[in-house]
């Protein structure tokens, strides 16, 4: 029975961590980006791209439901955004940012914390830093969220009050959950960080990166919506 | 992406222990199994409901014995209410279409033959696809609690339309705990499915062997590929409506609730909501769900046929194009179930234009394969029986699909029995045709004993004149304006037409018996039933390239190249008369 050897092919893009700087060869002394190993990768690529396709789905079956029923009937209830809203979108905009650069820096040395290591004890800190940032301004966004609710509740503006307001709550716990999951996916990212060995993309760590980076953009898709139609203007 | 490219290698050991082998198994045989296991169980409750709503319809003051012991409020006197048949209705639907038809030919067979029928050693995600199993179980768990906890399960039916399953409580028994143990338990589904889907779609892509080109995939599997597509974006509609449901039904949220209603006597303080709202939202989930139902049928018949008439299939690519252009379409016909909702003419044409387009590929598919068909020298074993037999009642269902697509019939038609024929046959029948197929085909290769053919050939006669003896007779009562989801005929219309329920009633009842054959040869050839080779039936694809049933890596640690796609039937080869997949022998062009 014939059978060959996967000899990945060079240079390919589809990897997790290496960005930048070009195919193999030293630059600036440090060790060019981690060669790919497309078909170890490639599953969870596509899988992540499938969840999200759901998810989407998800929202968008949501968004429907919301439309229609704004149509259905006179009783609406426009109301004032809480203000801690914008706030929580800046930490969730710069979550996504501290997390680009933990894995900027991780695809410069994926072999963090361990004998392979190419690079210096700070670099592999510094990956776990801006992860754990990450994490906390996830968890300070859901946080603010939860403020959010109560500036509502305190308007007595609860979730049967009006349908902007059952909606409102809708959207922003059924985010809200998924980002809780996003948070235990950088968690597991950071588990297999220090269990696996080699100098291997970190699939977990891609995967979490690109959910997480969704979840930012579907929280600025659903605040636009709640402004242009919850919002009192 | 270089399409033959290696499958990834992943060596995760045999699993040990009672435990991990067949309970919490990541192997997606085993995950396959526990799935077609649940689809039989949930397959004999759902068929015990139908007797006692067939029992009930023909003799509405028929005593049932035990009955007041499994619900003492719906069957008081062993009678059943009519409440408790809406119950009946409900549990069997639901039971039917979600744990059964959508679980038995795509979760089940897809989850234990896709991987293998692509050469891979296993799922993906192997622990995610453990996980869909054990949340589809616990969503079954949740649902059959309906029965035993509360006031009784939910009688909404399977559509569970607002506002009666919106409201709550207050509207009588089974809308309590019942319906809302309903809409979690569909929630639950859903996630289990999208977990399935996820597994399935990855695989299919990422995963096949070298040589495995996606046009060489067998038609089983691309059936699987476009059903658990089409899952993917259909079940993540139907989450967020149940829940939904669930929060306008103890949350006190209106978002199917309008004003004004008045339910036993009671005025609700929902308000604005739209019942209608409910109906998109559930049938934009519900038509692709019943091609979910079907299309792995159209997979495992298009893969079995040319087995047993040993002749390549027809156009094998046309059905793979037609199979992609329903699940495509499937998403734009959803309005058809509401022609009668009070929807603007105009919108119902545009639902009845796509829908009648949608018969076309289906039409095209049937013609194939009765192409195939034509000149074949036919190895009538039971698998092959099923297949022609599914031929036979999917024509029929479908025949009957054309004149309910058309908004000016369907105004009389809807919600009468000639909607039950048809979906029963194209469903009930066709897509249990189906798993029957899938079943003797399979068997030998799932547990390495061979099914009984007598008692296969019994089952399949006495089955398919049966179904005919329930459901064509459906087709007039509806005509004749029978409504359905009623629980006795007692006005001057339709009480004569209770002799044709008695009929249908007994056809069956007798059915049902048929179907002990076929549990009893199940069983009986799991434990007795002679060895079977590698390849029984001298077929070509993958899984008949290993031993039956495969080992645990499914090849033996082998990296299979595939050298042709599956249509090698009826070609002069050393092995005979067929190729199989991963044979290099170079086919002679004929």
């Amino acid at each position: 029975m014939a059978s060959t050897t996967s000899a990945p092919p060079p240079g390919t893009e589809s990897d997790w961590g290496a960005t930048g700087g070009g195919g193999g060869g030293l630059q600036h002394g440090r060790p060019a980006p981690v060669s790919t190993f497309p078909a170890a990768v490639r599953p969870s690529q596509t899988g992540i791209g499938v969840a999200l396709a759901a998810i989407s789905m998800m929202f968008a079956a949501l968004t429907s439901a919301m439309v229609v029923r704004q149509g259905a009937a006179r009783d609406w209830g426009h109301f004032e955004l809480p203000g801690i809203l914008y706030f929580n979108t800046l930490i969730l905009l710069l979550s996504s940012f501290s997390l680009e650069l933990a894995r900027r820096r991780f695809a410069q040395d994926p072999g963090l914390g361990r004998e392979e290591s190419h690079g210096n004890a700070g670099q592999s800190a510094q990956v776990l830093y801006w992860l754990y940032a990450t994490m906390g301004l996830g968890l300070l966004f859901v946080f603010g969220q939860l403020v959010a609710w109560r500036e509502l509740a305190a308007q007595g503006l609860f979730l049967a009050t009006t349908p902007s307001t059952s909606f409102f709550y809708v959207l922003t716990a059924v985010h809200g959950l998924h980002l809780l999951g996003g948070i235990t996916g950088l968690a597991y990212a950071l588990h297999r960080m220090s269990r696996s060995t080699g100098s291997r993309p970190n699939t977990a760590l891609g995967v979490a990166v690109v959910y997480w980076h969704f979840m930012d953009g579907l929280w600025v898709y659903l605040l636009l919506l709640m402004i242009t139609r919850m919002n009192v203007t | 992406m270089d399409s033959s490219s290696q499958a990834v290698v992943r060596h995760h050991a045999p699993p040990q222990g009672f435990i991990r082998k067949y309970l919490f198994s990541v192997d997606h045989k085993v995950i396959g199994k526990q799935y077609y296991g649940l689809a039989l169980l949930a397959a004999c409750i759902g068929m015990v409901l139908s007797w006692l709503m067939r029992i009930h319809l023909g003799w509405a003051t028929a005593h049932i014995p035990l009955l007041e012991k499994l619900s003492p409020a719906g069957a008081p006197g062993n009678v059943v209410t009519p409440e408790y048949y809406l119950s009946l209705m409900t549990m069997h639907a639901t039971l039917m279409v979600f744990f059964v038809l959508t679980t038995a030919p795509f979760a089940g067979f897809g989850n234990y033959f896709l991987p293998i029928q692509v050469g891979a050693e296993d799922m993906a995600f192997p622990r995610i696809n453990m996980m869909s199993f054990w949340v589809t179980f616990a969503a079954f768990v949740v649902l059959i609690l309906s029965f035993f906890i509360g006031d009784g399960p939910a009688l909404a039916g399977w559509t569970s339309y607002a506002p009666l399953s919106s409201v709550g409580a207050v509207a009588g028994p089974g809308q309590g705990t019942g319906q809302t143990l309903w809409a979690l338990s569909i929630a639950i589904f859903c996630v289990g499915q999208l977990l399935g889907s996820l597994n399935f779609i990855t695989t299919t892509l990422d995963l096949r062997t070298r040589g495995m080109s996606l046009a060489r995939m067998p038609l089983s599997t691309w059936a699987w590929f476009v059903t658990s597509v089409i899952g993917l974006l259909a079940f993540a509609v139907l989450l967020p409506a149940c829940g939904l449901l669930v929060l306008d039904r103890v949350a006190g949220t209106s978002f199917f609730n309008p004003a004004g209603l008045v339910v036993n006597d009671q005025a609700l303080p929902h308000s604005g909501g739209s019942p209608l709202l409910w109906q998109h939202l559930f049938w934009f989930f519900g038509h692709p769900e019943v091609y979910i139902a079907i299309l792995p049928g159209f997979g495992i018949i298009s893969t079995i046929l040319p087995v047993f008439a040993r002749k390549r299939l027809l156009g094998s690519r046309a059905v793979i194009g037609c199979m992609v252009a329903i699940g495509f379409l499937s998403y734009m016909v959803w309005g058809h179930h509401m022609f009668v909702s009070g929807m603007n003419p105009f919108s119902a044409l545009l639902f009845s234009v796509p829908t009648l387009i949608i018969t076309i590929p289906a039409t095209i598919v049937v013609l194939l394969w009765l192409g195939t068909l034509y000149g074949a020298r036919m190895r009538l074993s039971t698998p092959a029986l099923f297949c022609v037999g599914f031929i036979s009642v999917f024509i029929t269902g479908g025949l009957s699909g054309f004149f309910l697509a058309q908004p000016s019939l369907d105004t009389y038609l809807h919600a009468t029995y000639f909607v039950v024929a048809h979906f029963h046959f194209v469903m009930a029948v066709a897509a249990m045709f189906g798993i029957f197929a899938g079943t003797y085909f399979w068997f030998p290769k799932m547990f390495g004993r061979m099914m009984n053919e007598t008692l296969g050939k019994w089952h399949f006669w006495l089955t398919f004149v049966g179904v005919y003896a329930i459901f064509m007779p459906m087709h007039y009562l509806g005509l004749a304006g029978n409504v359905r989801r009623y629980a006795a005929f007692t006005d001057n219309y339709l009480a004569p037409l209770i002799p044709v329920h008695k009929f249908i009633t007994i056809a069956a009842l007798f059915t049902g018996a048929a179907q002990l054959l076929f549990l009893c040869n199940v069983i009986w050839s799991r434990f007795r039933g002679p060895k079977a080779t590698d390849n029984p039936w001298e077929a070509t694809t993958l899984e008949w390239s290993t031993s039956s049933p495969p080992p645990f890596d499914n090849f033996g640690g082998r990296h299979l190249v595939v050298h042709h796609g599956p249509e090698e039937y009826g070609v002069e080869s050393s092995s005979g008369d067929y190729v199989m997949q991963v044979s290099p022998e170079k086919v002679a062009a004929s």
